[in-house]
């Protein structure tokens, strides 16, 4: 009876210049196997120019029930936005 | 479509009056078209049902590459086998972005597989006819996948995010499958007699197993209102089906074929085609495990599983030594 290969985030930049974004997991044994399987996986079609994986146990998220608390604050912080500020026209670009 | 008969465990559809305070804001988030995540609050016959519905879908794309496997080394030309070739590990890629789209609902690869390969989870009763001639290579690209596209358009808008993203990357790649099938087909009917009679006796064989994709009439069906009311399912199967005839029809008459329906007919006031209902009977018995193919599929895929024990278990052997070693170096 064999154990299940650990589970790998991958994530990948597109093009240069981007940042990497995942796109989504795969199981591997280690590191170089999860890379090459994520190339063969999730970039057939030249999506990608940089892979980076991750295992998924290493990964720590936020609570959804706590998106409340934790993005609420920057809710009311209306001024963090340029609009906030009404500069008149005579100024000038701003 | 992949996924047949989904059941989903409900006696009927609640309104929302009658949910806990927990459930009505689930559906309330869904009926306004936001996505639920993994980990998310859900009730747990949305995880079941949605588990039951990515599995039959991804053991579907995995199995489904045993029929053109068939084909990879007798390809008529070396053009046409790497084309195959692609094709088939465009699927194998399907099931696995499916596979990882389940696991965020709390279920192992492994059980996956255990449950495909006792029998317990279903896949499409399409891969279980026989590829018999090249012919047929064809007939699976432009009808099966054409079929599987007809299903999978309206999935990429599901309510589960992880599955509505692995539908959209699978949409994307699934016209060069329907249209390598195609262009299989359109260059041998412009062939010899006998290959113009091959790609007639491929349709013949293939137009209703591919009617049957679709699953039986499901209009009266809870579980398919309900997966209605989660947004996992958007369309009825007779919908689907309607739409995939209409689309079907004038291709087949562009390759000079025949559908094998004594019965279809345009009808100018549904501004469609009227057709014969499929053996529903042959399709019960596919699905219980009765059809030409269903003991060589579920044996060619134990088989694989079961071969690659040793070589799983060496390579974890493998990355553990590694990682002990890089371990005992560091200290
Ligand atoms: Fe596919
Ligand atoms: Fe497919
Ligand atoms: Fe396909």
């Amino acid at each position: 009876m064999s154990s299940e290969w650990p589970l790998w985030e991958v994530f990948i930049r597109g093009q240069h210049g981007l940042n990497h974004r995942h796109v989504g997991s795969l199981h591997a044994a280690d590191a170089e196997m999860a890379i090459h399987n994520a190339r063969d996986v999730y970039t057939r079609r030249n999506e990608g120019v940089s892979i980076w994986v991750v295992r998924s146990a290493d990964i720590t998220a936020s609570s959804p029930s706590e998106k409340g608390p934790l993005f609420e604050p920057s809710n009311s912080k209306v001024y963090r936005h340029p609009t906030f500020f009404d500069i008149p026209d005579e100024v000038g670009h701003m | 479509m992949y996924a047949q008969m989904v059941k989903s465990d409900v006696p009927r559809v609640k309104g929302l009056d009658e949910m806990g305070p927990e459930e009505r804001a689930f559906q309330e988030r869904i009926d306004a078209g936001q996505k639920i995540e993994p980990k998310e609050w859900m009730p747990e016959g949305y995880r079941k049902t949605l588990i039951r519905q990515i599995s039959q879908h991804a053991n579907s794309e995995i199995v489904g590459q045993l029929p053109e496997g068939n084909w990879i080394t007798r390809a008529p030309t070396l053009e046409r086998k790497a084309i195959l070739l692609a094709k088939v590990q465009d699927e194998a890629g399907h099931g696995l972005y499916l596979y990882c789209a389940a696991e965020t609902l709390g279920v192992s690869r492994d059980e996956l597989y255990e449950q495909l390969h006792s029998g317990k989870a279903k896949y499409s009763s399409i891969f279980n006819y026989p590829t018999l001639t090249w012919a047929d290579i064809g007939a699976i690209g432009w009808l099966v996948d054409g079929a599987a596209i007809m299903n999978q358009v309206p999935l990429q808008r599901c309510s589960y995010g992880p599955y509505s993203r692995a539908m959209i990357r699978i949409c994307k790649e699934e016209s060069f499958h329907q249209r390598q099938g195609y262009d299989i087909l359109m260059k041998m009917v412009k062939g010899t007699p006998a290959q113009k009679a091959m790609v007639q006796d491929a349709l013949n064989r293939w137009w209703w197993p591919s009617l049957m994709m679709f699953g039986p009439s499901d209009e009266a069906s809870v579980h398919s209102a309900q997966s209605m009311a989660w947004k996992i399912k958007q369309n009825s199967n007779d919908e689907l089906r309607q739409k995939f005839v209409d689309q079907t029809v004038p291709q087949a008459e562009y390759l000079g074929l025949t559908i094998p329906d004594p019965e279809l007919k345009w009808n100018e006031n549904k501004g469609g085609y009227d057709f014969g209902e499929p053996d529903w009977n042959e399709f019960f018995e596919v699905i219980a495990g009765n059809g030409p193919c269903n003991a060589e599929r579920l044996g060619a895929r134990r088989k694989a599983w079961e071969d690659g024990v040793w070589f799983r278990d060496g390579l974890t052997a493998h990355a553990e030594k590694v990682s002990a070693r890089s371990a005992a170096a560091a200290e």
